[in-house]
């Protein structure tokens, strides 16, 4: 990890240079040290697939994850995130071949509105990294961060268990 | 694929790859060059006159656009129905969080600063926060009694029953506000120019509703107006009129400024400032005879609108309408009214004043239960509408529905006897206590009375170049499901498959007006008019001797292809026709409410721990007859969806108010269900043919919303045998009512 304060024109005054490691891609970015990973992401990165639901932690839209741990990238200063791996919804495709979660969600009926569809996946997938046979009670608790206004969780729930399953090497 | 299998089929939701991947565009991810960002100045007081606004000399406010009143080019107010509600206060504020001034800068950051920086002097006047206060009109906020519609359902003669009653049950019944809680903010962006006129792309369920207030508010022509829908991070309503509100903001920037102006709110402006659903009172009176029968009946159904009138007369009709619940009355008067407050004007929320009325009615039913000395069973058996009876409306009900039969398939798939019976042994020693609820409803679907008729939908369907097919509707997706579903309507209709159907963005400059996705008639309504255009299609083709009446879908794309080069276009409209012989009466509120019912029976299994006097939801069975389902895992979706956000209205999500204003607005302190809250909900579709839907559709949408309440707050009462008649219900209401000394019961 390398900091860099930067001095001169007053465009990046305050700002400070750091590298990161995005969805497999190393990339550097001057931004402010206490932004949100949230803005920096959306708005250096133009990774506008983190959403922003509540700005406190509360509803999990903006989760992404860190060293493969889930966090809410709205409660993240980037300075915090500096050297790190960092992974988020546009990552876990590889190219037009969805992951195993991202294709349960789309047939199983987990995704509505879809605002709340990135986090979910992307704790889903740390879910089932940590307990790759959940139970149902599991899969309740794993998801308990991230708030959907639409589904009622039902096919959420499902929608894991199918991922699970095809994960399974069994 | 044949078209036999799209129907009924649950094919991969048209926009859902998108919101997998990450790469569906709602309105926050879109920047256009040059864009500023807009704030909005609220008022902080609830009722008062504006004096003063003055600006803090520290800042730099050359680099804001300032708007105010001052600056509107057309009608100072958001035209809906009445036009009462100004889009930015001028003299007088009667709400707080009202709008009162708007800034626009192009760098963010300062912008909440530079709101606080906007100090308003006002000469407060007395405000009034309750439907009782209202009703008193020790204060006159809105027009001459602070009432801003009545409606009276009046059937049979109830003055003669009470004599004839073996009992007569009353009761008071109360539900509070709703936050609808998308878990995306209300956001747009506008742009204007001169040559064009205004543009907007939003967060928003009804294009059309934004143009026409666009057009008023910016003196505008129709073809300089143009809204666009963005992807939509859920709406349940709260995007039906607040959406006007917000473009009318950034529209007045953008037209002050020249340039684009985006505006997002964040969660705490979004729940102070938007719209929820309407608190309600409701007051029953019943005379019933020694065998459970209903005689007869008196309904106060009475919602508190907020500040100004906006859909509370849609809300209320619907309301009163739904009061009297699946039941035959022989005779009824329903009265229902909603006043004004000086709280942020209530709105749309799925269910749209069902959910109220029926949660008294069906609180009731269970109290008229006790009086006669009948289970919550047989009293809702005993009265239950058939074939051939009418509604309070006098609607005669023609679909062949067997409540009963429903009734019966419920109890069963919940273990309702023997859970029950096991309950009320094991309550007598056990610090938790278990208990069983019923719910039994219906929910009209499509607008009410003449309301499809005054629409006057249009819906479209053009054949492309390349020989697929796209529908044309303003009709939105919100995560119900639409796109899904108008395309798999099409592709039956046109033998066509669901690959070769897609569906238009909408956009007023692109598709006809298929009306608001709402009141759940998007695939009842809208879905007809699509199979009727999509035919249309398939006629134009037939007609024109390319294509023959039996075809291959390689045969239609290249007869679409030919059309499209010889004619430059292939394009069918669908107009709504109304169905002949229904009658409804505006004046009476009298006849044929809705085209059809959708009915279900909800049955909750709660447990409330005495320890914490917290109640929990154990399991919940959804029984519903919606006609023909068209989309198993969108329905299923729809409906446990609408059974969650019931569950929060029952025991989660309470609106704090103070002064007219939510103290609560944030996800920190405004609890909604999470996934570790919710029981399993285990949905159950009875399926019966209507002749007014696309294939047999019936409205979905709404109906899961109004049966969890009840059900729930029965199973309560029925695990601890107290009474509660409001709800939210939180562990600090059950512990207050369980402190009080309890009476026997409050029927005579």
């Amino acid at each position: 990890m390398t900091t860099v304060m930067t001095t001169g024109s007053s465009e990046h005054r305050g700002k400070c240079e750091l590298s990161l490691t995005v969805n497999g891609e190393a990339k550097t970015v001057r931004v402010y040290p206490m932004e949100r990973l949230l803005d920096v992401l959306r708005h250096e990165l133009k990774l506008t697939g983190t959403k922003e639901g509540c700005g406190e932690g509360e509803c999990g839209s903006c989760s992404v994850l860190i060293n493969g741990e889930l966090v809410n990238s709205c409660l993240i200063p980037i300075l915090q995130a500096a050297g790190s791996n960092l992974t988020t919804i546009e990552g876990l495709a590889e190219g037009p071949q969805l992951s195993a979660v991202q294709k349960a969600f789309l047939e199983c009926g987990g995704a509505q509105c879809g605002i709340c569809t990135p986090g979910m996946i992307l704790a889903s997938c740390h879910l089932l990294d940590k307990k790759p046979e959940p139970t149902l009670d599991d899969i309740r608790d794993g998801l308990s961060g991230n708030l959907c206004r639409c589904t009622g969780y039902i096919q959420i729930f499902d929608a894991v268990a199918e991922a699970a399953r095809r994960r399974d090497p069994a | 694929m044949t078209a036999e299998q799209i129907i009924g089929k649950s094919v991969p939701r048209k926009e859902g790859r998108d919101k997998v991947t990450g790469a569906a565009q709602y309105i926050d991810d879109m920047t256009l060059p040059g864009m500023l960002y807009g704030a909005t100045v609220r008022s902080q007081i609830p009722r008062g006159i504006i004096k003063k606004i003055s600006f803090d000399p520290q800042f730099d406010w050359s680099e804001f656009v300032i708007v105010t009143a001052k600056d509107i080019p057309g009608k100072n107010c958001i035209a809906l129905i009445g036009d009462d509600q100004p889009c930015l206060a001028d003299r007088n504020v009667n709400h707080p969080e009202e709008p009162i001034l708007l800034l626009a800068r192009a760098d963010p950051h300062l912008l909440r600063k530079a709101v606080d920086a906007v100090s308003i002097e006002y000469e407060p006047l007395p405000a009034i926060f309750t439907v009782e206060e209202s009703e008193q009109c020790s204060q006159v906020i809105w027009g001459a009694d602070n009432t801003f519609k009545t409606f009276l359902i009046a059937k049979g003669d109830v003055d003669s029953v009470w004599v004839k009653a073996d009992y007569i049950v009353e009761g008071e019944y109360t539900t509070g506000a709703q936050e609808q809680l998308y878990i995306e903010n209300n956001g747009v962006i506008a742009a204007f120019d001169a040559a064009q006129g205004v543009t907007v792309w939003g967060s928003l369920q009804c294009p059309y509703y934004v143009h026409k207030a666009l057009m008023a508010l910016c003196n505008l022509p129709e073809d300089k107006v143009r809204v666009v829908q963005m992807e939509t991070g859920g709406a349940f309503g709260g995007k039906e009129d607040y959406p006007s509100m917000i473009a009318g903001h950034a529209a007045l920037l953008a037209m002050k400024s020249g340039r684009p102006v985006k505006i997002i709110y964040d969660r705490l402006e979004d729940m102070t400032a938007t719209t929820k659903r309407h608190p309600s009172r409701t007051r029953h009176r019943t005379a019933v005879n020694k065998d459970g029968k209903i005689l007869g009946g008196e309904i106060e159904f009475t919602i508190d609108g907020g500040a100004y009138a906006t859909l509370s007369s849609v809300v209320l009709s619907r309301g009163t309408i739904h009061a009297g619940g699946p039941y035959y009355w022989p005779s009824v008067r329903i009265r229902g009214k909603a006043v004004a407050t000086n709280a942020p004007p209530h709105g749309a929320f799925r269910g749209f004043g069902a959910p109220q009325s029926l949660f008294a009615m069906e609180r009731h039913m269970d109290r008229i239960a006790q009086a006669v000395g009948l289970s919550p069973v047989e009293i809702r058996r005993r009265n239950f509408l058939k074939p051939g009876q009418t509604t309070t409306t006098e609607q005669t009900i023609r679909e062949e529905i067997n409540l009963g039969k429903l009734l019966d398939r419920a109890l069963e798939l919940s273990d309702y006897t023997s859970k029950k019976k096991k309950f009320t042994q094991a309550n007598e020693s056990s610090p938790i206590k278990k208990g069983m609820g019923i719910a039994t409803f219906l929910h009209g679907a499509g607008f009410t009375g003449s309301g499809e008729r005054y629409l006057a939908s249009v819906v479209g369907v053009e054949g492309c170049t390349d020989g697929t097919v796209r529908v044309l509707v303003s009709s939105t997706e919100f995560g119900q499901g639409t796109n899904t579903v108008l395309c798999q309507i099409a592709a039956e209709a046109l033998d066509l498959s669901y690959a070769d159907v897609q569906i238009a963005q909408p956009d007023t400059n692109q598709v006809p007006n298929s009306g608001p996705t709402v009141a759940s008639r998007t695939a009842m309504v809208v879905g007809n008019l699509v199979r009727s255009a999509a035919v249309g299609v398939k006629q134009t083709l037939i007609a024109e001797g390319i294509l023959r009446s039996s075809y291959s879908p390689e045969e239609f794309r290249a007869a679409c292809q030919r059309y499209i080069a010889k004619h430059g276009q292939l394009r069918s409209l669908a107009r709504y026709d109304p169905p002949e012989g229904v009658y409804w009466d505006d004046q009476k509120y009298r006849g044929e409410a809705y085209a059809a019912f959708a009915w279900a029976v909800y049955i909750a299994e709660v447990a409330v721990d005495l320890s914490t006097y917290s109640a929990r939801v154990e399991d919940f069975v959804a029984l519903q007859e919606v006609g023909r389902v068209l989309h198993p895992i969108l329905a299923k979706g729809q409906i446990a969806g609408g059974v969650a956000q019931g569950i929060g209205f029952t025991l989660y999500e309470r609106v704090v108010w103070q002064n007219g204003r939510m103290q609560n607005g944030q996800m920190t302190n405004y609890i909604m269900p999470t996934s570790a809250d919710l029981p399993d909900i285990r949905v159950f579709f009875e399926e019966m043919g209507n002749v007014h839907g696309a294939y047999g559709a019936k409205g979905i949408g709404e109906l899961p919303m109004d049966g969890p309440a009840p059900a729930i707050v029965n199973a309560i009462e029925d695990a601890l045998g107290t009474h509660f008649d409001s709800i939210p219900l939180l562990p600090e209401d059950i512990f207050d009512a369980l402190s009080k000394t309890v009476s026997a019961g409050g029927e005579q």
